[in-house]
C-alpha cells in the first residue's frame, strides 16, 4: 500500500489524479451493504448448523424458522453422547480417536518424511538425485482417486484398521515439492557456515534449515490436517466397523440411520468441525498463507 | 498442479573433500528412503496395478484368482450409456462450476482488495467454509433442500416470492438435483480459489495500475489491460485444479444423492467406487480409475501447452 500512495505523489500536479470509486460516504455504506449480504450467504448454514445443534429436532426443520434461537439446551450433544454408548453403535469417542490418530499420524509423520526428502533432493549432492526428483514431479499430477480401486484391492486383508487410513497419505509428492521449492530459495550463507564448522548433513537440517522454514512446515500442517480430517472417500472403501470410523464417514452414517434426529446431527457436525475452526481461527494467517502458498506455482 | 516451475538443486558451493562427499551420499539416502519407499508402495505400485487389474476380472474374497480378460471392461464401459451418463455429469459440473466458481472467486478477491476498513473480518468469513469437510457440508445442505416448506431454501424461496415459488423437492428432482450439489461445492469451494486469487491480485505492481490511470484507463480498461494479463497464470492455475476437482466429484454425491435420481448425479468416482467396492468388480472398477487418469492427464497436459504459449509470447 506504502508503494502506491509513494507513486501516487510523484504524479504531476497539472495532472489530477484519477478519482477512484468509493470515496464519498454514501458509496462507503453500499460497499459495506455488499460485504454483509456476501457474509451472509457464507455464514447463514454455518450458524443454522451451531443454532440447529442446541435446539429440538423439529425446531431445525422448520423453515425459516430453523435460525430462531429458541428452546436451547445441551440435550442434542448429551443426546450424541447417549446413542453411540455400544460396541454396535461404536462410542463417540471411536470416531474422535480415529480421527485424531489419522491425522495425528499423517500431519507428524508427513512432515518428517516429506521434509527430510525435500532438503536431500534440494541442498545434498547425490547421484540419483535428478532421477528422484523428476519422479516427484511426476507424481504430483496423480491424484488419491486415480489410485484408489488398486489400493482398495492390495490392502483387503488390512480394512478396519487404524494403519490402513494413515500409511497411504504420509508420503506426499506435492508437500515433498511445497518443501523443496522453499528450500532451495533460502539463503545458503548460515548452512554454509555451519558445514565449515563441521555439521553433518542432519545436524545442519534439524539445526540450521527447520528452524528457518517455519511458514512451509505451518503451510504443510494446514494442508495436510483439512485433508485428513476430513478424509471421507478412503474411510468408505476401507471402514465399515464402528470403531475404526472417522467422524466424516460417521457422521455419513449417522445420516441415514433413522429415528432422523436433526438436532443431534448438527451437535454431532459441531463436534465435527471445533477442532478445525478453533486451528482456523487462532493460527488463521497461516491458514491463509499456506492456502495463498500452494497456489504460488506459476 | 503441474504448472510447476521447478527450480535446480542447490547444493553449498565448497570444495568438499571425497569423505564429506561419501557422508553427503550416506545422509541423503537415509533421508529420501522413507519418502520414497512409502511412494513406491502406495502410489506407484497401486498406480500399475490399475492397468494390471483393469485387463482382469477381479473378484475380492471370492476364493476365484483373477482372470485375464482383455480390454472388455473398457469396451463394455465405452458402451455403457450409464457410464457416458457419469462422464457427462462431471461434464456438465465442470462447464458450471469452473466459470461460476473462478469468476465468483475473482470478484470476491477484488472486493477483498479494496483499501477499506475491515476486510481481514470479511476475508475470514467468506474462507470460513473452506475449512468444513466436504461429508458436514453435504449433511448440512441435505436438510436446507429439504422437499418441502420446512426446508431452509424452500422457505427463504417462498418468502422472498410471497409464495409464488416453490416448494421443489431439489435433490429428489433430476432437473435439480446436480444444480444442488453444484451450488453447496461452489459455496464450499470458492474461497480457496479467492484467496489465491487474491494473492495473485496482490502481486501485480501498484505502478502499473498508476500508469493506467495516467493513460485515463476506465476500470473495465483497467481490469482488461493490467488485472487479467497479471493474473494469467494464477487463473490458469485455478481453472486447472477446479477443473480436475471437478471429475474427482464424489463426497457430496455419496452422501446426498447416492448417484441419482435417475443416474442424474453419478460421476466418474462415484461409479468407480460402485463397481469395485459395492458390486465387487475389481477390474471394472480399476477401469474406470484408469479413464479418469487420462481425463486428469489431459487437462494437465492442456494446460501446460497453455502456459508454455504465455512464455513464447513474452
Amino acid at each position: 500500500m506504502s508503494a502506491r500512495t509513494a507513486t501516487a505523489s510523484t504524479v504531476p500536479a497539472d495532472e489530477p489524479p484519477v478519482r477512484r470509486k468509493g470515496t464519498g460516504p454514501l458509496r462507503k455504506a453500499g460497499n459495506y451493504l455488499v460485504m454483509i449480504v456476501i457474509t451472509l450467504v457464507f455464514v447463514a448454514p454455518i450458524l443454522y448448523m451451531v443454532i440447529g445443534s442446541f435446539k429440538p429436532s423439529d425446531e431445525v426443520l422448520n423453515g425459516l424458522a430453523g435460525f430462531l434461537p429458541k428452546d436451547l439446551s445441551l440435550d442434542n450433544y448429551a443426546g450424541v453422547f447417549d446413542r453411540f454408548n455400544s460396541p454396535a453403535t461404536g462410542y463417540f469417542y471411536n470416531f474422535y480417536l480415529t480421527s485424531l490418530i489419522v491425522s495425528v499420524v499423517v500431519v507428524v509423520g508427513g512432515l518428517v518424511v516429506n521434509s527430510m526428502a525435500a532438503y536431500a533432493l534440494a541442498r545434498l549432492r547425490w547421484r540419483g538425485r535428478n532421477g528422484v526428483l523428476l519422479a516427484v514431479i511426476l507424481l504430483v499430477i496423480v491424484p488419491f482417486e486415480a489410485i484408489t480401486v488398486p489400493l482398495f484391492y492390495l490392502l483387503n486383508d488390512y480394512r478396519n484398521t487404524y494403519y490402513v487410513q494413515f500409511t497411504p497419505f504420509i508420503a506426499q509428492a506435492f508437500s515433498v515439492y511445497l518443501f523443496y521449492t522453499f528450500f532451495v530459495g533460502l539463503p545458503k550463507q548460515l548452512e554454509e557456515a555451519a558445514r565449515i564448522d563441521g555439521a553433518g548433513p542432519w545436524r545442519t537440517f534439524f539445526y540450521i534449515v527447520v528452524p528457518m522454514s517455519k511458514p512451509v512446515f505451518a503451510s504443510v500442517t494446514i494442508l495436510t490436517f483439512l485433508s485428513s480430517w476430513g478424509a471421507f472417500l478412503w474411510p468408505v472403501m476401507m471402514v465399515d466397523q464402528p470403531q475404526f470410523r472417522p467422524l466424516p464417514l460417521e457422521i455419513s452414517v449417522f445420516l441415514g440411520q433413522p429415528p432422523t434426529d436433526w438436532g443431534q446431527i448438527f451437535a454431532f457436525g459441531v463436534m465435527l468441525v471445533l477442532p478445525l475452526l478453533v486451528v482456523f481461527l487462532i493460527f488463521q494467517r497461516w491458514f491463509i498463507q499456506s492456502v495463498a502458498s500452494s497456489g504460488l506455482k506459476g | 498442479m503441474s504448472t510447476v516451475t521447478v527450480p535446480p538443486p542447490s547444493g553449498p558451493v565448497l570444495d568438499e573433500p571425497p569423505a564429506t562427499k561419501r557422508r553427503d551420499t550416506r545422509a541423503a539416502l537415509i533421508m529420501v528412503l522413507p519418502a520414497v519407499i512409502l511412494l513406491l508402495a502406495f502410489v506407484v505400485v497401486p498406480f500399475i496395478a490399475a492397468g494390471w487389474l483393469s485387463l482382469h476380472n477381479v473378484r475380492l474374497n471370492s476364493g476365484r484368482p483373477a482372470t485375464w480378460f482383455g480390454l472388455e471392461h473398457y469396451t463394455r464401459l465405452l458402451t455403457d450409456p450409464e457410464f457416458y451418463r457419469a462422464l457427462l455429469n462431471n461434464f456438465i459440473f465442470a462447464i458450471i462450476v469452473v466459470p461460476v466458481q473462478t469468476g465468483l472467486a475473482l470478484g470476491l478477491a477484488m472486493l477483498l482488495n479494496r483499501p477499506l476498513r475491515g476486510m481481514s473480518a470479511f476475508r475470514t468469513f467468506f474462507f470460513m467454509p473452506v475449512v468444513f469437510p466436504m461429508a458436514l457440508v453435504a449433511v448440512i445442505w441435505k436438510l436446507i433442500y429439504s422437499r418441502d416448506n420446512l426446508g431452509m431454501l424452500n422457505a427463504f424461496l417462498d418468502w422472498v416470492s410471497f409464495g409464488h415459488l416453490g416448494p421443489y423437492d431439489w435433490l429428489g428432482n433430476p432437473a435439480t438435483a446436480m444444480l444442488a450439489i453444484i451450488i453447496l461445492s461452489i459455496w464450499q469451494g470458492v474461497g480457496f480459489q479467492m484467496i489465491i486469487l487474491l494473492a495473485g491480485l496482490q502481486g501485480i505492481p501498484a505502478s502499473l495500475y498508476e500508469a493506467a490511470s495516467i493513460d485515463k484507463a476506465n476500470r473495465w480498461q483497467q481490469f482488461r489491460n493490467v488485472t487479467l494479463p497479471g493474473m494469467r497464470n494464477t487463473l490458469i492455475f485455478v481453472v486447472l485444479v477446479t477443473t480436475i476437482f471437478s471429475f474427482r466429484l464424489f463426497d457430496q454425491v455419496w452422501i446426498l444423492t447416492q448417484g441419482g435420481p435417475d443416474n442424474a448425479t453419478t460421476t466418474v468416482m462415484f461409479q468407480a467406487v460402485t463397481a469395485a467396492f459395492t458390486e465387487n468388480n475389481v477390474g471394472r472398477g480399476a477401469a474406470i480409475t484408469v479413464i479418469f487418469f487420462v481425463i486428469v492427464l489431459l487437462i494437465t497436459l492442456i494446460q501446460r501447452r497453455l502456459l508454455r504459449e504465455e512464455r513464447e509470447v513474452s
